[in-house]
């Protein structure tokens, strides 16, 4: 197979692994955002907690496989992009940590304050994380301080100012609409009904922060747009998402929320891929000189390492989708509490 | 303000370190889950589902800590060896893919219904998952393994200089995967440490066991399981000592410098070499201070040949020894932890065969503490390897005649990150790990003085899960929670 259709391929590949990522994460993420104002009393905690807890744990592989998968395709990428987000990849992960403790160990002990303690982690490194990704997105959309020989230039602060803050708030809110639909699906009675009053404020407040961060991207990352411009089929994404974004109320509308669920996964895939087709054919741009941006072309592997890792992917792809769907068909329906729960 | 390199090192070591408290253990006792279950699934006997439903609690707080744990290091690898990434990033890489495709997704997956499943699945289809987890927690290791091994023995790759910007910058490609894979070192390295691993669970196991023993609880559930860890610790013991003589024999040819340095062994003479059982080697005066050694053990040892001298460090040059005194201990405290280990169980299995085992307190409580030894050993072989090899992350070899480069890792740092930035993170992790740790004691604690219910309470359980079924299909009023184990939560 051709050097550069291989290429573009594991470029392909990527993107579907961050979406998975960004959808099936997405939910539990939102559920951890929730958790302190949805649920009132000790029972209905472990009820959220438990509606994400036989899944997140998988959700979460698809990002330690999206970095592996990275790693060995576009070295030079990974390189750069870890290197470059130090601090910020290394809140990350205490939030990727302080989630799953919280977890595993919220019900472990019988006295409020120790469960307070793991519902406040829980909350604050699932808010968090969602932030931190998308500010860490919002950064690799508009581009970095990039050096020669790939070096970072800038620092904590270049990262942190207004543009990548507001796409931080639209991950957050967009994970936890997400979330309150999921939750809608998972739970009964008085805990859905609060679910359903959630997702239509989270709808809104959604909403108005996907304007504003569409024309502040106009504005903010005129590059952005310069693919669709090139390739005006690629309309068909920006198209698409904004009747995605439109269909999450209709669809709770007439009562179908997994149907909502379905669109509200589909407005993230859309993102992703709008993402995608933003950044391309680099994976960090240069804000300094475009000569330095890491690109697909100076990033990647040998060939003979992608087309290796397409046999592994080809292989390993349809065991992953088996036993993925096989676990969510076993953990389907309402959530219950029983002794194995959270 | 130290340097970047020292304090990356540092953390890069201290983090690895953490984290390898829990895959051994996990992977050890998910051996010993899927025996429990097994004999559950023929059986059929309440108390072996107990106690695998025991063993499952354990292994789920445990597996989270490994998760959580284990992402930091595939950052890290990224955030502070940016330029070893791009170096290795060709071969390196795809086995960490391979990893995430082939093993995380099959353990993640398979765990949410070992864990949560008790009541969802029939006991086949748990059974089953039991396996895929503990399959999948192997193959983690198979990938990772691999991937260390390469850096020690690299193999199946060629160096390639590429043009970055006006500068020549060299890296590894793959020119055969399997080549990589099957490096000269992979499966020696990885048939040991896997069962570090199967030792640290059966001892695991036969350790809470026997303090159910020893504090006169649950034995029903402590002596069949005891049944099963203590034969499974005495071979593992014994196997971990084969595996460990074949890894160390190879280092002979792969990394002399290693092996020099875990016998202190400073001076190559014609004659055969000594092995030295205790001292305190001296790099500056290049001696051993307190040594014991005997004479032709470590010729007989390394070449099955008690004439043949082994070369030591001064064969090797001088900015290319990797420390003496560190590798020197942990080497000899692995080897000595191990010798203990193999006793231990040997004496176990053999008073548990003469029906005296619960009888001799001394040895329940010896074996009460042999999980501590078990892990001890495996911290320190890895420390052996690690430091060992340094001060290379890649070692040069010799690939079809052709000596390649290597990599130094002082040249593996990413150069765009600071020693104030390392310094913040490894003291945000310090703090992280250090309240992790307590909890995670704490927690397991608990757990283990909670202990399994008896067949009993069990059966009792699953009656009331029943009825509270049954009333929801029928659409009446059954009560939210089915007896004392749901109130509880007692996962």
């Amino acid at each position: 197979m051709n050097y550069e259709l291989l290429t573009f391929i594991w470029f392909v590949l990527l993107g579907v692994l961050l979406t998975g990522y960004a959808i099936l994460d997405g939910f539990d993420l939102g559920v951890g955002i929730l958790h302190p104002f949805i649920a009132k009393d000790d029972r209905e905690r472990r009820l959220v907690m438990n509606s994400i807890g036989p899944l997140w744990d998988g959700n979460e592989v698809w990002l330690v496989t999206f970095g592996g998968a990275l790693f060995a395709a576009f070295p030079v990428a990974y390189a750069t992009v870890f290197s470059s987000f130090y601090t910020a990849f290394f809140l990350l992960l205490t939030c990727l940590i302080g989630r799953a403790v919280s977890l595993e160990f919220r019900s472990k002990v019988h006295t409020p304050a120790w469960r307070k303690f793991w519902d406040i982690g829980f909350f604050l490194s699932s808010f968090t994380a969602a932030f931190l990704l998308g500010v860490a997105g919002g950064n690799v959309m508009a581009g970095m301080e990039l050096g020669p020989k790939y070096l970072y230039e800038g620092n904590l602060l270049s990262q942190v100012y207004w543009y990548p803050l507001l796409v931080g708030c639209l991950t957050a809110s967009l994970f936890a609409l997400h979330g309150a639909i999921y939750l809608y699906l998972k739970t009964e009675h008085e805990l859905q009904a609060r679910a359903r009053r959630f997702i239509t404020k989270l709808f809104y407040l959604f909403a108005g922060l996907y304007v504003v961060v569409s024309f502040a991207t106009f504005l903010h990352v005129p590059h952005a747009t310069e693919n669709i411009a090139n390739y005006p089929i690629l309309w068909i994404v920006p198209v698409l998402n904004a009747l995605a974004v439109l269909n999450i109320p209709r669809a709770m509308h007439l009562g179908k929320p997994g149907y909502a669920f379905f669109t509200s996964s589909m407005v993230i895939a859309a993102f992703a891929t709008l993402f995608s087709v933003a950044i391309f054919p680099n994976f960090m741009l240069s804000t300094l000189d475009p000569a330095y941006s890491v690109t697909l072309e100076n990033a990647r592997s040998s060939r003979g390492t992608l087309q290796t890792m397409l046999i592994i992917a080809v292989i390993g792809m349809p065991c992953v989708l088996s036993y993925t769907v096989i676990i969510y068909w076993i953990f389907r329906g309402k959530t219950k509490l029983d002794s194995n729960s959270y | 303000m130290m340097d970047v390199e020292i304090l990356s090192r540092l953390q890069f070591a201290g983090t690895i370190m953490f984290h390898y408290l829990f895959p051994p253990l996990s992977i050890g006792l998910g051996l010993q889950l899927f025996l429990c279950e097994l004999s559950y699934y023929r059986t059929r006997n309440p108390a072996w589902e107990a106690a695998a439903r025991f063993w499952t609690r354990v292994f789920a707080v445990n597996f989270a800590m490994g998760v959580a744990t284990g992402i930091v290091m595939e950052f890290e690898f990224g955030t502070n060896w940016a330029a070893y990434s791009r170096f290795v990033g060709d071969v390196f890489g795809s086995a960490l893919a391979a990893e995430g495709i082939f093993a995380f997704f099959l353990e993640s997956g398979f765990l949410a219904v070992l864990v949560f499943g008790w009541d969802r699945v029939g006991p086949k289809m748990h059974l089953f998952s039991t396996l895929m987890v503990f399959l999948g927690s192997m193959f983690s290791a198979v990938w990772i393994v691999v991937a260390n091994s390469w850096q020690q023995t690299p193999a199946g790759y060629h160096i390639v200089w590429q043009d970055v910007q006006g500068e020549m910058t060299p890296r590894a490609e793959v020119t055969s995967f399997w080549g990589m894979v099957l490096n000269p070192s992979s499966v020696d390295r990885l048939t040991h440490t896997l069962i570090g691993a199967l030792v640290l669970g059966a001892f695991f196991v036969a350790s809470v066991c026997s303090y159910y023993l020893l504090k006169n609880r649950h034995h029903e559930v402590a002596r069949r399981c005891l049944s099963i860890a203590l034969p499974s610790a005495l071979l593992f013991t014994v196997l971990a000592a084969v595996t460990g003589h074949d890894s160390a024999q190879k280092l002979v040819e792969t990394q002399p410098a290693k092996l020099a340095a875990m016998e202190a062994h400073f001076h190559t003479s014609d004659e055969p070499t000594g092995l030295t059982l205790f001292g305190w080697p001296d790099t500056e005066n290049e001696t051993i201070h307190f040594s014991i050694k005997l004479p032709y053990l470590l010729s007989l040892m390394v070449y099955n040949d008690p004439t043949v001298p082994v070369p030591g460090m001064d064969q090797i040059p001088e900015d290319e020894r990797p420390p003496v005194w560190l590798p020197f201990q942990t080497f000899h405290l692995m080897v000595g932890l191990g010798t203990m280990m193999i006793g231990i169980a040997g004496l176990a299995c053999w008073s548990w065969y003469r029906k005296t085992y619960e009888q001799k307190r001394w040895l329940l409580w010896a074996v009460v503490f042999m999980p501590l030894a078990a892990m001890t050993a495996n911290q320190a072989g890895w420390i052996t390897a690690e430091v060992g090899r340094q001060p290379w992350i890649v070692y040069p070899s010799v690939q079809d005649g052709v000596e390649m480069m290597g990599l130094k890792t002082a040249d593996g740092l990413s150069e765009s990150v600071t020693a104030q930035q390392v310094l913040s993170s490894i003291i945000l992790f310090g703090i992280i790990y250090s309240l992790l740790f307590a909890v995670w004691v704490f927690v397991l604690n608990n757990k283990i003085q909670h202990g399994p219910e008896s067949g009993e309470e069990l059966t009792e359980y699953k009656r009331k899960l029943k009825a509270d079924s049954m009333s929801e299909k029928f659409g009446q009023s059954g009560k939210s929670h089915g007896g004392d184990m749901l109130e509880e939560g007692v996962r």
